[in-house]
């Protein structure tokens, strides 16, 4: 039994952290936030070229083959920063379909381009405002093309290629869309930093990833494996924010003496501090389940997804609390947590969907 | 990282499951197994005897204490050995919560402090459960601001003469020691006035009362001294180091009672797998569905938080104060299950006969119970300050009574004169 992450883990987690203190301060997500670029591409560029994208992704496509525990620990490090880039949907998502569900030529065609940070992909799922469910999906896939409408595909202003979950001859069906020529708008959102678009299919011709018919159990596959490096990101975001609120609590006066030394507030971080931790042991177990392919991984991941989404919106709330006014300003950086607080607990579907599949997963009584 | 047991780790758990398979007291299985929160079930048979008989007979084959050095009645084994012990000795651990006080906290203060002719005299009996040792800290004026006690002693010769009173000792009704931490000089700051000793809890002049408890129940006491003479050389630390020394056995408290916590989450989802609501099954519930899963996290977060601690004392890290979030999430955890699954029930839900109420009434013992969780060992609220000064490195409440001696120091009988 050893429950911590390994030297040659932290390593890496240390070169992915110094590389982007360096070059993705949060003045790149406030650039892209402000519209001067779509997405912060050098970096996208700079961790490829140090090999983070391709660090799950197998050797024999282009990746380095070390596994999930270092892909997680850079995952805590891109949401620490909330760095403007299409990580999330092209390797959490994307890249994990394809590894798991690609034929040989989809792999090598795909793959080594995520890995190399040649090509930006994503997963196109979300129709309308209901919960996505099989029996709702709208989107055709039948002859080989697409028809069909995606309302928020996060990156999808920017992405080359597509995961979209489609309604094919046998039920649902996950393909592959190359989207050159597929039509999109940009979506605002509540992280504008995503480059969200809808994207509209109109008969653009795609190919079939994984069985046919077994759509549905490969996405919540997938979905759960993602949960897990989500979860990671939203760890990042979380002790940012409660670090953020700590440091101003000690600087800022108020009654003559520093807001940090009230109750009021320190009973808050603490708080703030005690889900970060909870958040943090769950996520490092599932890292654990999801390297392992562990039995009880969809059990792990939904935990360490309903924990690490309490963390970061508490935290990124109460930061803001703690800034006070200003805390509800443009200027300070706390509603940038807040925003991206949102996106990664809606991402995978809300806090009720996770709580639900962690239901699912518990080990049922013997009535 | 890696959550599965070493081949020496495996080899290791066969033995421990062998010899608990022989030796166990199986006879009591099916009454420790109904133990409610807060409450060791042992049928027909006397509780503290079955404690004691089960502690020896481990002592006696080398389990009790695993961790401890061999000379003082230990194993030496490691923390992460100690972890496999308790996972196999299972319920039948229930029966040790009488010595938990004694070896997870008296313990490690003697160690630290004792002399080694007094640890090689007292600790194997601890161990063995022989001598049951309690901790007397907390006073009627010293509970939060426990260096705020007035508990005086006075050095007379080579021996202390102590007077004063004790509350919310757990087991000194059948303590044979306990530690004890006194004023011995008012004239200086509070934390610097402090001394701490063992005794023994037959020395002339102790008087033991029960405090009857808001569930009826009476683990706790008050302790009243009078004249009660303790030899100096029973003295643990320096005379006015005692506030350094009480650090080290709350730190040991917060790891006994942190580690492996109740949340009552097993409880919680006994109940709803069974229970039928007005919209069906109780488990198909939305609302009850998002309450168990959240209440899920928190149960695993704790135990996993508590295998990382486990790991970073076997890398020779020492526990810190991060450990106080266990009591402090569990605590409040415990007490909204019970509102919760008692609501579920209505009006049925107050019925604590255990032959009607379901799940033997363990829910009921759990409502009344776990206000005190919230209390002992440190209150939410001061866990939630050393959280964010000591962990979080925020500033310090101001202090009414910083700096001053300790007999000047303001307090409610002074406050009109």
């Amino acid at each position: 039994m050893d429950f911590d992450f390994s030297n040659e883990d932290r390593m890496v987690q240390e070169q992915v952290r110094r590389y982007l203190q360096d070059q993705c301060q949060l003045n790149r997500h406030r650039s892209v936030l402000d519209g001067n670029e779509t997405q912060a591409l050098d970096v996208w560029q700079g961790l490829a070229a140090m090999g983070v994208q391709g660090t799950a992704i197998s050797e024999d496509y282009g990746g380095v083959s070390a596994g999930y525990l270092p892909l997680c620990l850079a995952a805590k490090e891109i949401g620490a920063v909330l760095a403007p880039i299409p990580f999330s949907s092209s390797i959490y998502l994307a890249a994990e379909a394809i590894s798991l569900f690609g034929s040989t030529a989809q792999k090598e065609r795909f793959l080594t381009k995520l890995a190399s940070g040649e090509i930006i992909a994503t997963l196109a799922l979300v129709e309308d405002h209901l919960e996505p469910s099989p029996s709702l999906l709208q989107t055709q896939f039948k002859n080989g093309v697409l028809t069909g409408s995606k309302m928020i595909v996060p990156h999808g202003m920017i992405a080359n290629i597509a995961i979209v979950v489609a309604s094919g001859d046998s039920g649902p069906q996950l393909v592959i869309a190359d989207l050159t020529q597929v039509q999109r708008t940009p979506v605002q959102s509540v992280d504008p930093t995503l480059a969200a678009a809808s994207l509209h299919f109109n008969k653009n011709s795609a190919a079939a990833l994984g069985v046919a018919g077994k759509g549905w159990g490969q996405l919540q596959q997938l979905l759960h494996r993602a949960a897990v490096l989500f979860a990671f990101e939203q760890l990042g975001g979380a002790e940012q924010a409660l670090n953020m609120a700590v440091a101003y609590a000690k600087e800022r006066f108020a009654f003559g003496r520093p807001i940090g030394s009230f109750q009021a507030l320190k009973h808050m971080m603490a708080d703030m501090y005690v889900a970060l931790k909870l958040a943090e042991s769950n996520a490092y177990y599932a890292a654990w389940a999801l390297e392992n392919n562990a039995p009880d991984l969809n059990l792990a991941a939904a935990t360490a997804r309903v924990s690490a989404t309490q963390a970061f919106q508490l935290c990124a709330r109460d930061n803001i609390q703690i800034h006070g006014g200003m805390g509800f300003t443009w200027e300070f950086d706390c509603h940038l947590y807040y925003r991206r607080s949102n996106y990664l607990t809606l991402a995978l579907g809300g806090l009720t969907v996770w709580e639900n599949k962690l239901i699912e997963a518990l080990p049922q009584a013997v009535a | 990282m890696d959550f599965s047991d070493t081949q020496a780790e495996a080899t290791f758990r066969k033995e421990v499951r062998a010899w608990i398979d022989e030796h166990a007291p199986q006879h009591l299985a099916e009454s420790l197994a109904g133990s409610g929160f807060g409450s060791t079930q042992t049928g027909e048979f006397d509780p503290l005897e079955e404690a004691k008989k089960w502690q020896k007979i481990k002592a006696d084959n080398g389990w009790a204490c695993l961790q401890w050095p061999r000379e003082y009645g230990g194993r030496g084994a490691t923390p992460i050995e100690s972890v496999i012990w308790n996972q196999e000795e299972g319920i039948y651990g229930r029966l040790s919560g009488t010595f938990i006080i004694g070896q997870g906290m008296c313990a490690p203060t003697m160690m630290a402090y004792a002399s080694e002719e007094h640890k090689r005299r007292y600790l194997p009996k601890l161990a063995s459960g022989e001598d049951v040792w309690c901790q007397l800290f907390s006073e009627p004026h010293g509970g939060s601001d426990l260096a705020g006690l007035r508990t005086k002693a006075e050095k007379e010769g080579d021996q202390w003469r102590i007077n004063g009173q004790k509350i919310w000792t757990s087991g000194a009704q059948y303590s044979d020691y306990g530690i004890l931490i006194t004023r011995s000089d008012p004239d200086v700051a509070k934390h610097r006035g402090l001394t701490m000793f063992f005794l023994d809890m037959r020395s002339p002049g102790i008087d033991i009362r029960p405090i009857k408890q808001a569930n009826g129940d009476s683990g706790f006491n008050e302790v009243y001294f009078e004249n009660v003479l303790i030899p100096d050389h029973q003295r643990l630390g320096p005379v006015g180091d005692g506030w350094k020394v009480a650090l080290t056995t709350l730190m040991n408290e917060r790891l006994a009672i942190g580690g492996g916590i109740a949340t009552g989450f097993p409880e919680i989802k006994e109940l709803v797998d069974n229970l039928t609501i007005a919209s069906g099954p109780a488990i198909d519930d939305p609302g009850v569905r998002s309450k168990l899963a959240d209440w899920y996290a928190k149960s695993a977060g704790l135990k996993n938080t508590g295998a990382r601690a486990i790991s970073a004392l076997s890398k020779g890290e020492v526990p810190g104060p991060e450990n106080s979030i266990g009591k402090l999430v569990a605590g409040t955890m415990m007490q909204d299950i019970a509102k919760y699954a008692l609501d579920l029930q209505g009006l049925a839900g107050l019925v604590t006969d255990p032959e009607i109420a379901l799940s033997q009434a363990k829910i009921q013992a759990m409502l009344m119970r776990s206000p005190a969780v919230r209390i002992e060992g440190g209150t939410d609220q001061i866990l939630r300050n050393i959280i964010s000064e000591r962990v979080l490195g925020l500033p310090e409440d101001m202090r009414a009574d910083k700096g001053l001696p300790f007999n000047q120091i303001p307090s409610a009988s002074s406050k009109g004169s």
